[in-house]
This record gives C-alpha cells, structure tokens and sequence, in this order.
C-alpha cells in the first residue's frame, strides 16, 4: 500500500458488510450485485468482510446474495460500530488478503470508516458512485456524479491498492437470494486492544416518526422546491403525500432555506431515491437535484415555468401555479370516484 | 493569550458558491478563478461548534485552510465570526490534492499549530462532497474521532457527541484529542461581528505556511501524492421521456393528468 506497490499481488474484490442492530444494511447487499458483476470481469472472487458479534447468520445471507466468501471477525468489542477498532479490522484485513478491490456503503458508519481507512493505509477512495466499470486496462472505474450532478467523473486509482470506492444506499438493487447459494465462512481474529476502544457509545435514542427512512422506503414521493416560497406551504405537500400514502422530500434550495429538515433532502448532498412516482412541485431541475430522483419510474413535474428542466425528464407535466395544482391534485384522489363500469353485471368471479 | 480551556483547531474550505459550479473542459476541474465563493457550508457549522465551546469554556478557536492565497478570504470570515487566529497552508505543489494528501496535509498544519484538544471540520465539502477528510485527519493524526456531529459537550478530559445515524441519535464519548464533523444545518452559525472585522483589519491573526514549512515532501502532496486521478468526465445522459403535458385550469388539468395515470396504470 505504498506507491510501489507490486499490483499483481492482489486479487479479489470485498465488500464491507455493515451490520446494524442484528441486520444487514440494505446498501451492503446492493453492492454485492455489482460487486459481483465486477469480481466476474475481473475474473476472481467475491468477498464479504463482516466485523461484529453475533453477526454469523449474516454472513450466509451475504453469500446467498452472491458472495463467494465472508471473512468473518466476531468480537463483543465491534458492537455497535466504532470508527478505530473497525478500521484496525479492516486494514489488518487488507493487509494479510491483499484484495484488489473494497466497496464500502456511503452511510455514516461506511463513510467515517472509509474515510479513516484510507488515510491509514494511504490508498484511494471514491465516493458516492454511482457506477463501477473495469477498463481496458484492467482498473477498477469508480464512476461518481460530480460538479453539482452535471457530469459524471471517472476516478482511477492506477498505483494504489486497495482500490476503493463508496456508493450510496439504493443506487444498486439487492441482487436475488439463492437459498442455499455455497460460500466459504472464514474466521478471522484480529486483536483489538483496550487502547483502541477509545470511542464509546454511551446512548443510542432511536428515532420515532421516522422521517428519513419514511422517505428512503417511500413508492411515492411529493417533493417541494424553492417555488414553495414558505414552509408553511409544505402542508400543501404533506395533504397529497397522505392521499397518494407517500412522503414528502424537497430541494436542497428548500432545505438551505431553513424550510424543512436536512432529512428531507434529495439530490447531489442529499438522499438517493428511486419511487415508482415522483412528484416534483416548483423545483426547477437542477441538475444537483435530477442526480438524487431521476431513476424514479415515473417523474410528475408542477411548475408554472414550462421551461423548467424538470419537464424534460418527467413524464407528465403540469404546467400552472402549484398552490392550485396541488390542492387539486389531493381533492381529487381524495373524492370517491364513480365507477367505472356499469354495476351490472357483477363479476363472476 | 494563556489558555485555560481548550484549544479548539476548525478546518475549513473556502468553495465555489453551490448554483455558480463550472467545469473547465479541458483540465476537467473546478473552474475556481473568477466564481464567487464562500465558506462551505457546513464548515460554518464547524466553526459555531467551536466557537460555543469556547463561550462555555473559554479556551481558544484557531481556523486553518489549505489553498490558494485568495482562500484568506475565508479565514478573515472565520476571523470575524470570533476565531482567534488563523493559519493558511499554500502552496503550488499542493494542487490537485485528492483527499489522502489534503488529510496529509491539514494533519501536519494541525501537528505543527499543537497544543490543541479538538479539531472541528464541517461534514462534507459541497463541491467534492466526499466527507473523507474529516476522517482522514483522524486517521493520519491517529486520534478518535465523532462523525456526523449535531452537537458537542466538552467534558474536561474528554468530548462527548451527538451523532445522527439514519435510524437515531448515538452519543459517543472519546478522549482527547478528538477530531469532531459537524452536520450541515446542526446549529445557526453566528454572522461576522463588527469588532471581529476591526480585529482583521488590524492584521497580524493569520499565519501563512508553506508545505516546507510543515515539513510536507512534494511526493506526499498534489497530484503526485494522490492514489486518485479524475480519468475523464463525462456530461450526464438523461434518460428519454415522453412528457405529457396538461395545462390550463387547475381542475381540468388535474382530472386529465390524473386519468392520464391512471390509464398508464402509476396511479390506482
């Protein structure tokens, strides 16, 4: 892991494995898709690597959702996550297995890690991507939204290893379950000393009415922009969010202003979502926001520019002032509907 | 000034204003000449943290930077806000850093400044927005460190935070030094006071240093020291859509639009 480092020596490609309150974090299986996919092109393995304690079950269903390998570390000492006993595991790891490549989850526990990580073993990390590719040269392509989302830039890291790169959650899909999919649990032990508990955590409050994951978990999405003007006007929102049974998320603009919680936040420095509806109602389309929703199945701009560059991505449009819109949006799904069909005859069935 | 309560150091980067982002077509970087710029964001918050902690505490709030000369810009902000005294690292090997030498780097301002029990950065940066410097810092400085920080308590001989997860609120406690990240949005940074501009504009708060100075070799800074490059950039390719587009009345647009859905089979 110096600049000298003689490449060939490394082989396979690991994915960290978060496991959170007894589950496996949603994000690491998604990457285990494409981890897959890359470990293919590159013709060698797939691991997982899993520090905790008690975490075994979770290492066949790594391997069930294609994982080669699990590189087990159980320990009391790696519940819950702390930045520098699990850092320790996984440069101790990469050390000894010389993997080519590690994928990380971009969620805060994946982030403080990686982050730490690669200072300590002095390697490159990209983070936040959204695509991995192999190039013709053989390195691994870790494909990032960069500049506010107007591009995508590709990040190498030709003389470094391991090559590393985060993705966030919902940018890959969970590949399906093979039950009884065969892999290889291996049991690793890597001293964690009294010195390296430093951190501890005293409190964990969990969240109740829980927003993010609401939203992260939403089919329907209503998102509100700057052309809300006020936050009282994202009651607006909320009314249609509730006749669609959605959750309600806005603009970074919204979010600068003060209006609703970070939480609600999609785009480039907010969440990812992919619904099966999206509503967007007076944002623009920056670009910065298009690169957190614009994988939604089916995207419903409000706006009363035609010229937004929301409409160009969605797939219906209404053009008009959205404080009429929107009510009228959640009266109308809201008012029984008339029957379709004649009564008569009734269905046999 | 003799210090009784911590020393806080509070890293900050000074970037392109969020809607003004442009890219050089060429070099495939951040155009920064001639774009407004500001504090990044969260690094504002970073700073009110520890600032705060020293309205409690007393102690002293130093701001460091590494960039071009015009990134004093910045610092005087931060000088203004309250920071005692400022420190800039610039240099030209230090460009094109990836966030390993950057981490490198502010370390080494940090190590060089000592004497500190806190070292506060924002989250993330808004223009690279990778949160691995924070980190990194850490890591480099092998000290503990508490992410994703919505506020903090200084407990004498250690540092207690609270950490926003996704699925709650953790309080760590780590002993000192601790490298804090703050949250975008954690508390309301205070605005410059007009005593804190009269104090820079009196001068003599900022200190400039070369990477010689903070004993950096050129292989560990810029391009040549980091495992990273940008191979090329690529402009994002939307996928196609057919939009159908309803105007008119709001209660007529609305029955059609939502028979339109309906009839595609997105709406029941």
């Amino acid at each position: 892991m110096t600049a000298t480092t003689d490449l060939s020596a490394y082989r396979g490609v690991w994915v960290f494995l978060e496991a959170r309150r007894g589950a496996l974090r949603d994000v690491s299986l998604q990457l285990l898709s494409v981890a897959r996919k890359i470990a293919d092109l590159r013709k060698t393995e797939l691991s997982g690597v899993l520090p905790g304690w008690k975490v075994e079950p979770l290492a066949r269903e790594a391997i069930e959702h294609g994982a080669d390998r699990v590189y087990l570390v159980e320990d009391p000492r790696l519940e819950p996550y702390t930045s520098r006993p699990f850092t320790k595991v996984l440069a101790a790891l990469a050390r000894k297995h010389k993997p080519e490549i590690i994928l990380f989850g971009a969620s805060k526990n994946g982030r403080d890690l990686g982050g730490r990580l690669h200072a300590v073993i002095e390697t490159g990390l990209a983070a936040d991507c959204v695509k991995f590719e192999i190039d013709e040269d053989g390195n691994f392509d870790a494909i990032r939204p960069a500049y506010g989302g107007k591009s995508l830039a590709h990040i190498l890291c030709k003389q470094h290893r391991p090559q590393m790169a985060s993705a966030r959650r919902n940018v890959f899909r969970v590949p399906d379950r093979e039950p009884g999919r065969r892999g290889e649990v291996v049991r690793e032990s890597v001293a964690i000393a009294d010195a390296d508990l430093d951190a501890k955590v005293v409190r964990f409050e969990e969240r109740t009415g829980h927003q993010e994951h609401h939203l992260d978990d939403a089919k329907i999405v209503v998102a509100g922009g700057f052309g809300m003007r006020d936050p009282k006007n994202f009651r607006l929102l909320e009314d249609l969010a509730e006749a669609l049974g959605g959750a309600v998320a806005a603009s970074r603009k919204a979010v600068d202003a003060g209006w609703v919680p970070k939480d609600y936040q999609v785009g480039q420095t907010g969440k990812t979502v992919r619904p099966e509806l999206y509503i967007a109602a007076g944002i623009s389309g920056a670009v910065q926001h298009l690169a957190g929703m614009q994988e939604s199945a089916k995207i419903v701009a409000v706006n009363s520019d035609p010229k937004a560059p929301m409409f160009e991505i969605a797939d219906y449009g209404v053009v008009g002032d959205l404080f009429e819109v929107v009510p009228e949006m959640t009266r109308q799904l809201r008012r029984p509907r008339a029957p379709v069909a004649p009564p008569l005859p009734p269905p046999s069935s | 000034m003799a210090a009784k309560g911590p020393r806080s150091i509070v890293c900050i980067k000074q970037v392109p204003k969020a809607q003004e982002l442009q890219v050089d077509p060429v070099t495939h970087t951040l155009k920064r000449v001639g774009v407004p710029s500001e504090i990044n964001p969260p690094d504002r918050n970073a700073l009110e943290m520890a600032l705060q902690v020293r309205d409690r505490h007393g102690g002293e709030v130093f701001v460091v930077t590494m960039g071009p000369p015009v990134f004093t810009q910045a610092l005087d902000e931060a000088l203004a806000m309250g920071c005692d005294r400022a420190f800039l690292l610039t240099d030209r090997l230090l460009g094109g850093s990836d966030t390993v030498p950057t981490a490198h780097a502010l370390s080494e301002v940090i190590r060089k400044i000592g004497g500190y029990d806190l070292v506060f950065c924002g989250e993330e940066t808004t223009d690279s927005s990778t949160g691995h410097v924070g980190p990194g810092i850490a890591g480099h400085l092998d000290h503990a460190q508490i992410t994703y920080c919505s506020g903090v308590e200084f407990l004498g001989d250690r540092v207690r935070g609270r950490r926003v997860a996704e699925d709650g609120f953790e309080t760590w406690e780590c002993p000192l030094p601790c490298v804090v990240t703050v949250n975008f949005l954690a508390n309301k940074p205070r605005p410059p006071s007009l005593t804190g501009k009269i104090r820079v504009k009196r001068g003599g708060l900022t200190t400039t240093w070369s990477c010689a100075d903070v004993g950096l070799a050129a292989e560990h800074v810029g391009l040549k020291g980091s495992p990273t490059i940008v191979s090329k950039v690529e402009t994002v390719q939307l996928p196609e859509r057919r939009t159908k587009v309803f105007r008119g009345p709001a209660a007529e647009a609305v029955t059609h639009l939502l028979a339109a859905m309906r009839a595609d089979g997105v709406i029941e």
